[in-house]
């Protein structure tokens, strides 16, 4: 029971830093949900079900352009496809998870994934209880954070202009906080390049799956070269 | 009516994309996909920060100048005191008051 408690405990202190970055960014949602006509039953519904936060404010655009089934599906692949690269990465880290494992894999987004990647758990807890309740704490904060947003939307006494950047925010700071802990910084570099010279290349509607088969194709190359030097 | 097909589409994808790659792999991980599993997150990151500042107007105004300080305050921040929260927060008001009240 002792341990039980310990492993929650544990597991909120860890989720804390999403804490901040999923309200607001759930707040944005919820408000612009709210603008565009859809109450919080809506807003509940998709950070409950989708969760995944990028692809909720693109299809608050979907919604109201009226698309279709298929361009609905296909917006979904291209914005969410980096899920694949995230459930390659953790296929080893949750092979044991059990009965957690559906919902820990549902859960996958980029934060809780940057929580729990370096497959580390607190001295003393329940490895698999304590990734299941920092995915569980998270999804909360999420949904949570969107409903303050649909419901305080229509009545916050200032401007929410600008607020949209915290997304880009939680990036940065991500990739800052990557770039600190390791030496290797060939792949980060590689991330940001070749996205760029897609960007570039192919314009700012159509430069996401090109950046991933070009990443892939790079990080490929540069393995080879790896193994081969060893 | 129409709204609840396109979110249960969004969803049932977001999901199958999750799991694709469990049920690939599910006895045995390649060493190729090992490997990339541990190189493509710092890469993926990347691609999500350029992804983010796609709709930026170098060449008109506002010149991308709120993204860049407000960037530039997410990296320091986060670089001095290496609290996430905190570069967020710090980051995403300064970037408000910005496009609000000074460009």
């Amino acid at each position: 029971m002792h341990r039980y408690r310990y492993t929650i405990g544990q597991a909120f202190y860890k989720s804390v830093p999403v804490l901040a970055g999923y309200v607001v960014l759930g707040i944005g949602f919820g408000i612009l949900m709210r603008k565009a006509g859809y109450g919080v039953l809506w807003t509940a519904s998709m950070s409950a079900f989708i969760y995944a936060g990028s692809m909720q404010y693109v299809g608050v655009g979907l919604l109201t352009g009226g698309a279709s089934v298929l361009s609905t599906a296909i917006t979904t692949i291209m914005v969410n496809a980096r899920h694949l690269f995230y459930s390659i990465s953790m296929i080893d880290k949750y092979k044991d998870a059990g009965k957690y494992k559906p919902y820990m894999i549902f859960a996958l987004t980029d934060e809780t994934y940057s929580l729990l990647c370096d497959g580390k758990y607190p001295d003393g807890s329940d490895p698999r209880l304590y990734r299941f309740m920092v995915s569980l704490f998270n999804h909360c904060y999420w949904i949570a954070g969107s409903i303050m947003g649909s419901l305080l939307g229509v009545i916050l006494p200032f401007s929410t202009k600008g607020i949209e950047f915290s997304m880009t925010a939680l990036f940065v700071a991500s990739f800052t906080e990557q770039w600190l802990t390791t030496g290797n910084h060939i792949p980060a570099l590689t991330g940001v390049i070749c996205t760029l010279l897609s960007l570039v290349v192919f314009g700012r509607e159509n430069f996401l799956i090109p950046s991933m088969l070009l990443i892939t194709l790079v990080l490929t190359l540069l393995s080879d070269r790896e193994e081969k030097g060893s | 009516m129409k709204s609840v097909i396109l979110i249960a589409v969004m969803s049932a994808v977001t999901i199958l994309l999750r799991f694709l790659p469990f049920l690939i792999f599910r006895k045995q991980t390649p060493k190729y996909v090992s490997y990339l599993g541990r190189v493509l997150p710092f890469a993926i990151i990347g691609m999500l920060v350029v992804y983010c500042l796609k709709d930026i107007t170098p060449l008109k105004p506002s010149f991308g100048i709120p993204e860049l300080l407000g960037i530039i305050t997410v990296a320091g921040m986060q670089v001095f005191k290496r609290n996430s929260l905190v570069s967020i927060l710090t980051g995403t008001l300064f970037y408000m008051v910005l496009v609000q009240v000074i460009i």
